[in-house]
C-alpha cells in the first residue's frame, strides 16, 4: 500500500520551492527548495539561526515567507491564514512550548480537535444528542492519544497544563498536535530536554506515528536521533539548504561537517 | 472668517497637541496606556484655578504650581501603576491606572464639588492683554498665550530629547529598555522622569484650557483625555511629531464643523479620525521606528 | 433513569442554592432588601457577561456600559413606542446590543490588545454622546421615563418579589446558558486563544471568528440586563451608561476575580452590598470602587477567586472517561517512576 518512498511519479506530499524570508535586510532563509514523500521522516538540520524553525513558520504561515511556494498535496498553502492550513491536515509543535496553561491536559488535547468539531453556539446552548456525541467521541480520542505516552499523561487529565514538568509539556504539545490525525506532523525539537531514555521513548513513537501512516518532519539538534529516525535529512545553514540525502550520505557530507564544526557557530548535541 | 476659525481651531489644537505629547512621551518610553492622563490634565488645571484664586492672578505662576503639582502626580502614578508591575501582564496596570483615574475624579468632586467652576472675570482680566489684530482678525491675549505656551513647550521638549544627556537616555530606554539597563541607566527613574515630563505636559494642557475657556469641572479629563488617545493614535503611538500634527488636525477639523452642523458633532471628530486611521493606515500617520505592531499581536 | 439522577444529585448542592434563593422573599420580608438583590442580580449578568469577554477570552474591554445602555434604550422604546411586548422587547434589546457588539468586533478584532482596548472605550464614550444629543430620539439628558412595568403573558411584573422572581429566573438561565457554553468547544477554543493564540491558530482554531461570537454573546447579556433595568426603575438616563459605569463592572471582576463564573458572581454581589451594609460609603462608591481596582491588582491581581475553577459539585458517581490504549508494548514500563516528573 505505501508507495516508494521518494519514488518517481509519486506525487509528494509536500513540496517546498524556493522559499525565502527575509526581516528587514536580513534574509533568514534563501531560496530553500526540497520535498517530503508521504510516509517520509525527514530531518531538519543546521547549526542554530540556521531558519529551521523560520521555515516551520513559513509552512504553517504562522509567519508567512516573503517569496516561494509551498504546496502540500498539490495544493498552495502560502497565503492561508494559519487556522487553514491546519485544516489542511498539517500539525505542529513549537521550539518554545505553546501549551495553553490554564487548561486542563485533557483540554488541551481537545483543542487539537477543534476544526473538526461542528458544535457551534447555538448546539452548545441546546445540547442535542449529536453534540454529546461528539463531545465523547473527543473525550475518547483524546485519552487514546495521550495513552501513546504510557502512563506520563493519563493520570495528569485534570491537572492545569502549567503545572506540568518540561518534558511532559513536550509530550503534551505532540497529543494535542497528533489527535487531528495530520497527514503532516512538523515537529520542533520534540526532545529537547529530555534525558537520553525519554529521547528513546520520543524516537519510537515518531516511528509509531509513521507506520501509523503519518509523514513527519522534525527539526532536531540531537545526531543521534536524526540519524537513528530519519529516512532523509536536509541541511540548512545560515538559510540555505546545503545538502540533503540519506543519513550515511549526510555523515560523509564535507559541507555539513564544516557547518557544525568550523566557525563555531554552535555544535549539535551528541548523545 | 476662515482665517478666525483657523486661528480658534488652532488653539484649541495646541492644547491636544500638548495633551496627545504627554500621553504619547509616556507610551513611547514605557510602552504602556495611561487612563488617567485626563484626570492629570484636570488636576493640573484645578491647581492653576486655585493659585490663581488664592494667590495671585499671574498666569506664570499658576503654570509653575501645576508643573510641580502634575509631575509630582506623574510619579505618584508611575509607582503604582507601573513600578511595582513590571512582570505583571499589561492589562493588570492599565486597571490600576483606571482607578487613579476614578479617585482622581472623585477627589476632586470631593474638593471642590461636582458644579462647573469659574474664575471671577475680575481676576481674568487683570491677566488678560487685550487683542491684536491681524489680516482684519482680532486674535486674543489668551490664544496667543496658548499657543505661544505650546510652542515654546514643543521647543523645549525636543531640545530636551534630542540634545540633552536626559534625552539620550530616555531614547535609549525607549527601544530597548533592557539594554539600557545593561549599559548602566536606572530604568526605573528614566520611567519616572517620561511619565513626570508627559504629565506635566498635560498639567500646563489644563491650566491653558482652564484659562481659555474658564470653566473647571472634575469630569473636564474624560472626554479630553479621550481626544488625546484619539490624536495620539491617529499621529502614531510613540511618535511625538505625530501628536503634534494629528492634535493640530484635530481641532482645526473640529473648530470648521461647527461651522458645518451641530456642535455636538465635532466630539466625534477625533474618533471618527481615529477609527479611519485604525482601519486604514493602523500605524498611525506618522508611522515611527519604535512602534508596536498594531495588527495582530 | 440512572445517569438523570445521578445529574441530579451531582449537582444537588447548586439546586440547594436554588431553593435558598427562592424562598428568600419569604424569608426576607423587607422590600428595600429584595431591591437590592435585585440590584445584584443585573449585576451578576452584567459582570459575567464581561467575564466572557475579559476572562475567558482574555480581552480586555473597557467599555461595556454602552452595551447595557443599548438595550435599556432599546427595550424601552420597543415597548413604548413600537407596543412590542415585555418579552420581545428583551430579546430585541439583547439582538439589537449584540448587533453593536458585532460591529464594533469585526473591525477591531484585528488590532492589537491596547488598539482594541481604546476602541472600546472610545465607543462607550461615542455612545454616551449620542445618547445626550440625538434629542429627538434618546430625549438627551432629561431620559426616557414611565418605562412600563414588564409584562409576560399576562403576568403584570409589579411588586418587588415579583422583580426578585424575574430576575432570579434571569440569573439562573445565565448561569446555565453560560456554563453550557464555556464547557464546549467554543468556551475552550476562546480560553485558548487567551493562552495562546499563536498556538490556537496553528491548531485550526478561527480565533477571529471566535473572538467576535464572544463579543455577540457577551453582548447579548448585558442587553438583557440593560432590558431588565429599564422596566424595573422605570427611568433611564445617558448618566448611567458613562464609562464610571464600565469601571464599576471591571472593579467587581478584579475583586471577585474572572476567568471562571464564580468569581463575578462574588464580585457584583460584594460591590454592590458593601455600600449598603456601609452606609456612609453611598457619597464614596466610586473612591471605593478605584480604591478597590487599585489595591487588587497590586496585592492579588487575580481578584478573590481567579485563577482557577471553582465546582460545588459532589464528586460522587463520577466516572472518567473512558480509554483505548493505542499501544499494548511494554517499552514505558509502568512500575518504574519516570525521571523528571514534578
Amino acid at each position: 500500500m505505501s508507495g516508494t518512498r521518494g519514488g518517481m511519479g509519486a506525487q509528494a506530499l509536500l513540496e517546498i520551492q524556493k522559499l525565502s524570508k527575509l526581516f528587514g535586510g536580513l534574509a533568514a532563509l534563501k531560496e530553500v527548495s526540497f520535498s517530503v514523500q508521504e510516509r517520509e521522516i525527514v530531518s531538519l538540520i543546521g547549526p542554530n539561526g540556521a531558519g529551521k524553525t523560520t521555515l516551520f513558520n513559513c509552512i504553517t504561515n504562522t509567519n508567512p515567507p516573503t517569496s516561494g511556494s509551498v504546496r502540500f498535496l498539490g495544493e498552495e498553502l502560502t497565503g492561508l491564514a494559519p487556522h487553514k492550513v491546519a485544516r489542511k491536515g498539517v500539525a505542529r509543535t513549537f521550539q518554545h512550548i505553546r501549551i495553553f496553561g490554564r487548561m486542563s491536559v485533557l483540554d488541551n488535547v481537545r483543542v487539537g480537535n477543534d476544526h473538526l468539531g461542528r458544535t457551534g453556539i447555538l448546539s452548545a446552548l441546546l445540547r442535542p444528542p449529536w453534540v454529546r456525541r461528539e463531545e465523547q467521541d473527543n473525550t475518547e480520542k483524546c485519552m487514546s492519544v495521550l495513552s501513546l505516552f504510557g502512563e506520563r499523561l493519563l493520570p495528569r487529565v485534570n491537572q492545569y497544563a502549567h503545572m506540568l514538568s518540561y518534558a511532559n509539556r513536550r509530550r503534551l504539545e505532540m497529543a494535542r498536535a497528533l489527535v487531528s490525525e495530520p497527514k503532516l506532523l512538523l515537529l520542533d525539537e520534540p526532545t529537547a530536554g529530555m534525558n537520553p531514555r525519554e529521547t528513546q521513548e520520543v524516537v519510537d513513537l515518531i516511528k509509531l506515528i509513521r507506520d501509523r501512516g503519518h509523514t513527519v518532519l522534525v527539526i532536531e539538534h540531537k545526531m543521534k536521533v536524526v540519524m537513528t529516525v530519519s529516512d532523509r535529512i536536509v541541511v540548512l545553514d545560515h538559510g540555505e539548504k546545503i545538502a540533503e540525502g540519506t543519513p550515511s550520505e549526510i555523515a560523509k557530507n564535507e559541507q555539513v561537517i564544516q557547518a557544525y564544526m568550523g566557525g563555531g557557530r554552535g555544535r549539535a548535541e551528541t548523545h | 472668517m476662515i482665517f478666525e476659525q483657523l486661528v480658534n481651531g488652532l488653539t484649541q489644537g495646541a492644547v491636544y497637541a500638548l495633551l496627545a505629547l504627554g500621553f504619547t512621551m509616556i507610551f513611547g518610553t514605557l510602552r504602556m496606556v495611561t487612563f488617567a492622563h485626563g484626570e492629570v490634565y484636570m488636576m493640573g488645571a484645578y491647581v492653576g484655578f486655585e493659585v490663581i484664586r488664592l494667590l495671585s492672578p499671574n498666569f506664570f505662576l499658576a503654570l509653575a504650581a501645576a508643573l510641580a503639582a502634575t509631575a509630582f502626580l506623574g510619579i505618584v502614578i508611575e509607582i503604582l501603576a507601573f513600578h511595582f508591575l513590571r512582570d505583571a501582564p499589561h492589562s493588570t496596570s492599565l486597571l490600576v491606572t483606571i482607578g487613579v483615574s476614578i479617585l482622581l475624579v472623585n477627589a476632586a468632586q470631593f474638593l471642590w464639588g461636582p458644579e462647573t467652576q469659574s474664575l471671577p472675570h475680575a481676576l481674568l482680566d487683570r491677566m488678560d492683554y487685550g487683542e491684536v489684530e491681524l489680516a482684519g482678525v482680532y486674535i486674543t491675549y489668551f490664544q496667543v498665550l496658548v499657543m505661544a505656551v505650546t510652542v515654546a513647550l514643543m521647543l523645549g521638549l525636543y531640545f530636551l530629547i534630542n540634545k540633552t544627556r536626559l534625552g539620550m537616555v530616555i531614547r535609549a530606554t525607549a527601544q530597548d529598555y533592557e539594554a539600557a539597563y545593561a549599559m548602566g541607566v536606572n530604568v526605573n527613574l528614566v520611567f519616572m522622569a517620561a511619565f513626570a515630563i508627559g504629565s506635566m505636559l498635560g498639567g500646563v494642557a489644563g491650566v491653558l484650557v482652564g484659562v481659555y475657556y474658564n470653566l473647571f469641572y472634575p469630569t473636564m479629563g474624560g472626554l479630553y483625555g479621550l481626544k488625546a488617545f484619539s490624536a495620539a493614535v491617529v499621529g502614531g503611538l510613540a511618535s511625538l511629531p505625530g501628536a503634534v500634527v494629528s492634535g493640530l488636525l484635530i481641532g482645526i477639523v473640529e473648530t470648521f464643523t461647527v461651522e458645518l452642523g451641530t456642535s455636538s458633532l465635532r466630539h466625534m471628530v477625533s474618533f471618527i479620525l481615529m477609527i479611519l486611521i485604525l482601519i486604514f493606515r493602523p500605524g498611525g500617520l506618522f508611522r515611527g521606528k519604535e512602534l508596536i505592531r498594531v495588527r495582530g499581536d | 433513569m440512572g445517569r438523570q439522577l445521578r445529574i441530579l444529585i451531582v449537582n444537588s448542592p447548586y439546586l440547594a442554592i436554588l431553593c435558598v434563593l427562592l424562598m428568600v422573599p419569604e424569608l426576607v420580608k423587607n422590600p428595600y432588601l429584595l431591591q437590592v438583590m435585585t440590584f445584584i442580580g443585573i449585576y451578576v449578568i452584567l459582570a459575567l457577561s464581561l467575564n466572557l469577554l475579559n476572562g475567558y477570552l482574555g480581552l480586555l474591554s473597557i467599555g461595556h456600559a454602552a452595551f447595557y445602555g443599548i438595550g435599556a434604550y432599546t427595550s424601552a422604546k420597543l415597548v413604548m413606542e413600537a407596543g412590542v411586548a415585555f418579552p420581545l422587547g428583551m430579546l430585541g434589546a439583547g439582538a439589537v446590543s449584540s448587533l453593536f457588539g458585532y460591529l464594533i468586533a469585526k473591525p477591531t478584532l484585528g488590532l492589537s490588545g491596547i488598539y482594541m482596548t481604546l476602541a472600546t472605550l472610545g465607543f462607550n464614550m461615542v455612545l454616551f454622546l449620542v445618547l445626550q444629543n440625538w434629542m429627538s430620539f434618546t430625549n438627551g439628558p432629561l431620559g426616557i421615563m414611565n418605562i412600563p412595568a414588564p409584562v409576560i403573558l399576562g403576568w403584570s411584573v409589579e411588586s418587588r418579589t415579583d422583580y426578585y422572581y424575574l430576575m432570579l429566573l434571569l440569573v439562573v438561565l445565565t448561569v446555565f446558558s453560560m456554563h453550557r457554553l464555556i464547557n464546549s468547544r467554543f468556551g475552550r477554543a476562546l480560553v485558548a486563544v487567551r493562552e495562546n493564540e499563536l498556538a490556537a491558530e496553528a491548531m485550526g482554531v478561527h480565533t477571529t471568528r471566535y473572538k467576535v461570537q464572544a463579543f455577540v454573546v457577551s453582548t447579548f447579556y448585558a442587553g438583557v440586563a440593560g432590558s431588565f433595568y429599564a422596566h424595573f426603575v422605570k427611568f433611564i438616563s445617558p448618566d448611567s451608561f458613562y464609562i464610571n459605569e464600565s469601571f464599576v463592572l471591571l472593579a467587581m471582576l478584579a475583586l471577585g476575580g474572572q476567568g471562571n463564573l464564580i468569581g463575578p458572581v462574588v464580585g457584583a454581589a460584594s460591590l454592590v452590598l458593601i455600600p449598603e451594609v456601609f452606609r456612609f460609603l453611598q457619597e464614596y462608591r466610586m473612591f471605593v470602587y478605584g480604591g478597590i481596582l487599585i489595591v487588587m491588582m497590586l496585592f492579588r491581581r487575580q481578584g478573590i477567586l481567579g485563577g482557577r475553577d471553582y465546582s460545588l459539585r459532589l464528586p460522587w458517581f463520577q466516572e472518567g472517561p473512558k480509554v483505548v490504549y493505542l499501544r499494548r508494548d511494554k517499552f514505558l514500563p509502568e512500575e518504574e517512576t519516570p525521571s523528571g516528573e514534578s
